[in-house]
């Protein structure tokens, strides 16, 4: 099928926009249980998929830091909640040392009897955190942020770099952080503990600051940023409309949230702000008159991609509105989790995936972990186009 | 096409100006090196050409640069995208993308071009780079050769009139330096592409320059003129030009070929000479400093050294070379004790690098990496050379009388950052020195180094190793390591392929061999400096 979708199509990969939509789809359906059954099929339907469909680009590794990062998550919300957590009664563990706290402090204790209750409900918080991590981590591994970005329409294409740049800082400052410690390795000073940190730490920053303005001049340098020469009346009028369009939804929003506040429940000036900022936002993108390079077409195999992600939201959403027991974990009375089958077929649809979606080429420059496109170098695309 | 009228810049905070009342024209179709010693301004004034300077960097410029008849003035650098492409000296610094193509078509989605306008000038330029077999590569993981072309094409896609390149080859190995420079010529040759190029490597860039700028600095006024006309008297000259002045020659060549055809006298003469001696490989007795057995580095799928024996003894300067990507770089960390070796053994003084402990393993060995500023995280020379004394349990002033010896006069006060590149390079180098170890290591020492700067660092590893410490360097620099190296070793996809005397390594090779040797061949002379020695001799013996 994917050998199929992709001779068809003369594409570099799925649309990047499918994946990042797949991918959120499912870290909103972890976001919406606690059941640590579902959340680890939500994690294994996800890393099934980027194994199936990642390529050999060095950013197809980049689910492997944010599950490091997952495990971390969980940890640290653990190690909170025994340390100050609320105590919640039931099943006494073991008890710390109390320390007493000032009256104004209420509701915080450091220290008491710890319960498998609490740190029960403490861990399925963080390994749903840890699942939505693994999600943004896969989206990352499946297509690359940049090429997400490419696929912004040019109103958006600012912010988007602004975003991309933020994104990129964090591969930057891993390598940074490898280079520093070898560094004072070799200048006989210690890479650990808390001095190495300190002394690792500035020349880190450093480094990828740099990195950064010298993007930034690149960027202006190859003409990012040009303007189409339009009246200055038409850029008041533009910025106008996107300033006052977005203090009107914030205005609207705070009518939403807080009932009886202002007419109609806040709902006409989220309205009249919508407006007015796509108004202005589409004034500005004239100004600008980016092209785009071979965009990526959007076809049945991008069409199934976002239609399993919707899926499998849809019916978790679905099984919390029908009531379906076991979405929500229960920790009184404390017992092993129930499977909501409903919930977990749903799930079961995001593998869609692995089988519907084209790998991304990158060329032969390293072996391809199942041998399908070794060596493929790929005429089609010169035909196609 | 270039024009710089009446330009001084300075600089914030400076105590001079960079550039002082400098008039320049290059015209259409030429093919321009700006030469001088470092920093005397180069790349300075060739990012005054799209006005990087001073709308990116800050600064007072005075005067006008003119581009295609518009003023730097009124256009900031985004609106001559058009007109200028800019290609900096790290290319991957320069990379706002990820892919090839994507990365070959950002200029022209900012210019607006048509999507078919694209799509034609990106399969061009894919074949005129030979890039075609890349296109849809991570940019990461290309070869430092690839990556300059990538970089090159990138700008190249705009269609822009002028390219500006600073130090396009001190990347790259010798045989991806003549492939990056035989495409440009190519491209001023069938697109009438004006070209401004800085390059400390003269011997690389001279055959195919058209006209030289020299840039000597220190408020000296700026010399423009045909290559060899500026080469009479120029403060940097490459060995060939030397060579040419010693023995005479009009006109002065500048190309190998050139040499060779007027070489015939010069070559009788030294016919009868004495065949030069040193230097010359320690002897098998000279005591082990570190040893390499079978050893194996792999990173996931690339197996960047495989099996790899090397014996380091005292005394020796060894020479590892090989193009971009061979793992000249891996073999150095693996004797700096980086990362522990996938298989095999590491020695050095007695023990695995990889398991010392910091403190312990400078003692034994010092490396000064490619990117020297990595050792220096000081906010002045003084505190530098102060920090790396307490580092290492040395007496105060320990470093800076190292630094003295290596770079006499360097003002305590600067900051590491603001150094010139042979200045950091020198603090570096002190600081790694100042507890002397055994075995020293430098990866790529020459870049950005000019001639007197590379003259210094070959008479301060000349001394080195006569003082008895192993000196290891990897370098795609023929002409150091015909100077120093008393061994070379060629590596190759992480194998050696050859490991002996450099003299015969070298001369063997038609990529290594140094220009005296390309220009004398078949008699074995590396040098400028050996020549003269011999001719001198010969008089004296007249």
């Amino acid at each position: 099928m994917s050998r199929f979708a992709l001779a068809a199509s003369g594409r570099r990969g799925l649309h990047p926009g499918a994946w990042w939509l797949w991918a959120a789809c499912l870290a909103g359906a972890a976001s919406r249980t606690t059941n640590p059954i579902l959340l680890l099929l939500i994690a294994g339907v996800v890393v099934y998929v980027v194994a199936a469909r990642r390529s050999t680009a060095p950013w197809s590794r980049s689910i492997v830091v944010f599950i490091r990062l997952g495990l971390i998550v969980i940890v640290l919300r653990v190690l909170l909640v025994i340390v100050f957590g609320i105590r919640l009664p039931g099943h006494v563990l073991f008890t710390l040392p109390h320390v007493p706290l000032p009256s104004w402090a209420a509701g915080v204790s450091i220290g008491g009897p710890v319960t498998a209750e609490a740190i029960i409900g403490a861990a399925l918080q963080g390994l749903r955190l840890a699942v939505v991590l693994v999600c943004f981590g896969a989206a990352n591994s499946l297509a690359s942020p940049y090429r997400l970005l490419r696929c912004l329409p040019a109103v958006l294409y600012e912010a988007g770099v602004a975003i991309t740049v933020s994104l990129s800082f964090a591969p930057e400052l891993v390598m940074a952080i490898g280079d520093v410690r070898a560094a004072r390795r070799l200048r006989g000073r210690p890479t650990r503990g808390l001095s190495g940190l300190r002394g690792t730490a500035i020349p880190v920053l450093e480094r990828a600051l740099d990195r950064s303005l010298q993007l930034a001049s690149s960027m202006d340098a190859r003409g990012y940023g040009r303007r189409v020469p339009v009246t200055r009346g038409a850029r008041r009028w533009a910025s106008l409309g996107t300033a006052s369009g977005l203090l009107l939804i914030v205005a609207g929003l705070y009518g939403v949230l807080v009932a009886g506040s202002l007419p109609g429940g806040g709902i006409p000036f989220v309205a009249v702000g919508a407006v007015l900022l796509g108004a202005g936002l589409a004034a500005s993108g004239r100004r600008t008159n980016r092209t785009r390079y071979r965009p990526d077409p959007w076809r049945v195999p991008e069409w199934l991609v976002s239609a399993s992600g919707v899926a499998v939201v849809g019916t978790m959403v679905a099984a919390g509105m029908l009531g379906a027991p076991g979405i929500e974990f229960v920790v009184y009375p404390l017992g092993p989790p129930t499977l909501p089958t409903l919930a977990a077929v749903g799930i079961l649809i995001g593998l869609l995936p692995a089988w519907a979606a084209p790998v991304e080429q990158v060329g032969p420059w390293a072996p391809e972990v199942d041998g399908t496109i070794v060596g493929d170098p790929s005429p089609r695309a010169e035909v196609v186009g | 096409m270039i024009r710089f009228v009446d330009v001084s810049f300075t600089y914030d905070g400076a105590p001079s100006s960079t550039l002082d009342r400098v008039d320049l024209a290059v015209g259409e179709g030429e093919l321009c090196v700006v030469i001088g010693p470092t920093g005397s301004g180069k790349t300075t004034l060739l990012r005054a050409v799209n006005g990087l300077v001073p709308h990116f960097t800050g600064g007072r410029l005075s005067g006008e640069v003119l581009v295609d008849g518009r003023s730097t003035r009124e256009f900031p650098p985004r609106e001559l995208a058009d007109v200028v492409g800019m290609v900096g000296q790290n290319p991957t610094a320069s990379f706002v993308t990820d892919v090839v193509e994507d990365e070959l078509a950002y200029t022209m989605e900012n210019l607006g071009l048509a999507p078919e306008v694209m799509r034609r000038r990106v399969e061009d330029t894919l074949d005129l780079l030979g890039l075609h077999e890349l296109r849809y590569r991570p940019l990461a993981t290309l070869s430092g050769g690839q990556q300059q072309r990538v970089a090159i094409g990138s700008v190249l896609t705009a269609s822009p009139r002028i390219l500006v390149l600073d130090e396009p080859t001190s990347a790259l190995d010798p045989a991806a330096a003549e492939e990056v420079l035989n495409s440009l010529t190519r491209l001023v040759h069938d697109l009438g592409l004006t070209v401004l190029l800085a390059e400390h490597r003269l011997e690389r860039v001279l055959p195919f320059a058209d006209s030289v700028v020299l840039v000597p600095g220190r408020g000296a006024s700026l010399r423009v003129g045909p290559a060899a006309q500026i080469m009479e008297d120029s403060p940097v000259a490459p060995p060939l030009v030397d060579l040419g002045r010693m023995a005479g020659w009009t006109p002065l060549p500048l190309s190998v070929r050139d040499a060779r055809r007027q070489a015939g006298p010069l070559r009788q003469r030294l016919a009868e000479a004495t065949p030069p001696s040193a230097p010359t490989p320690s002897p098998d007795s000279a005591p082990v400093v570190a040893r390499l057995a079978k050893v194996a580095v792999r990173y996931d799928q690339v197996l960047a050294l495989n099996a790899v024996d090397l014996t380091v003894r005292q005394g020796e300067v060894i020479a590892v070379m090989g193009r971009n990507g061979s793992g000249k770089s891996t073999l150095l960390s693996q004797l700096a004790g980086v990362q522990p070796p996938t298989a095999g053994q590491v020695d050095v003084g007695g023990s695995a690098p990889s398991g010392l402990t910091p403190a312990a393993l400078v003692a034994l060995v010092g490396l000064v990496p490619q990117d020297a500023s990595l050792l220096l995280y000081g906010d002045s020379v003084a505190a530098e050379c102060a920090s790396a004394d307490r580092d290492t349990h040395l007496a105060p002033g320990t470093t800076a009388a190292v630094l003295e010896r290596v770079l006499p006069g360097l003002d305590g006060d600067r900051h590491p950052r603001d150094l010139s590149e042979g200045q950091r390079l020198a603090l570096a180098l002190a600081v790694v020195l100042a507890p002397a170890p055994p075995l020293l290591l430098l990866d790529e020492p020459t870049r950005g180094l000019d001639y007197p700067g590379k003259a210094r660092l070959v008479r301060l590893l000349a001394e080195l190793a006569s003082g008895g410490h192993a000196v290891v360097l990897a370098t795609h620099d023929v002409e150091l390591v015909a100077q120093v190296a008393t061994r070379a070793v060629v590596l190759a996809e992480g194998e050696v392929v050859a490991d002996g005397p450099a003299r015969d390594v070298v001369c063997q090779s038609p990529v290594f061999a140094p220009q005296v040797a390309k220009v004398l061949a078949p008699d074995p002379w590396l040098t400028v400096n050996e020549v003269r020695a011999a001719l001198e001799a010969e008089t004296v013996d007249d």
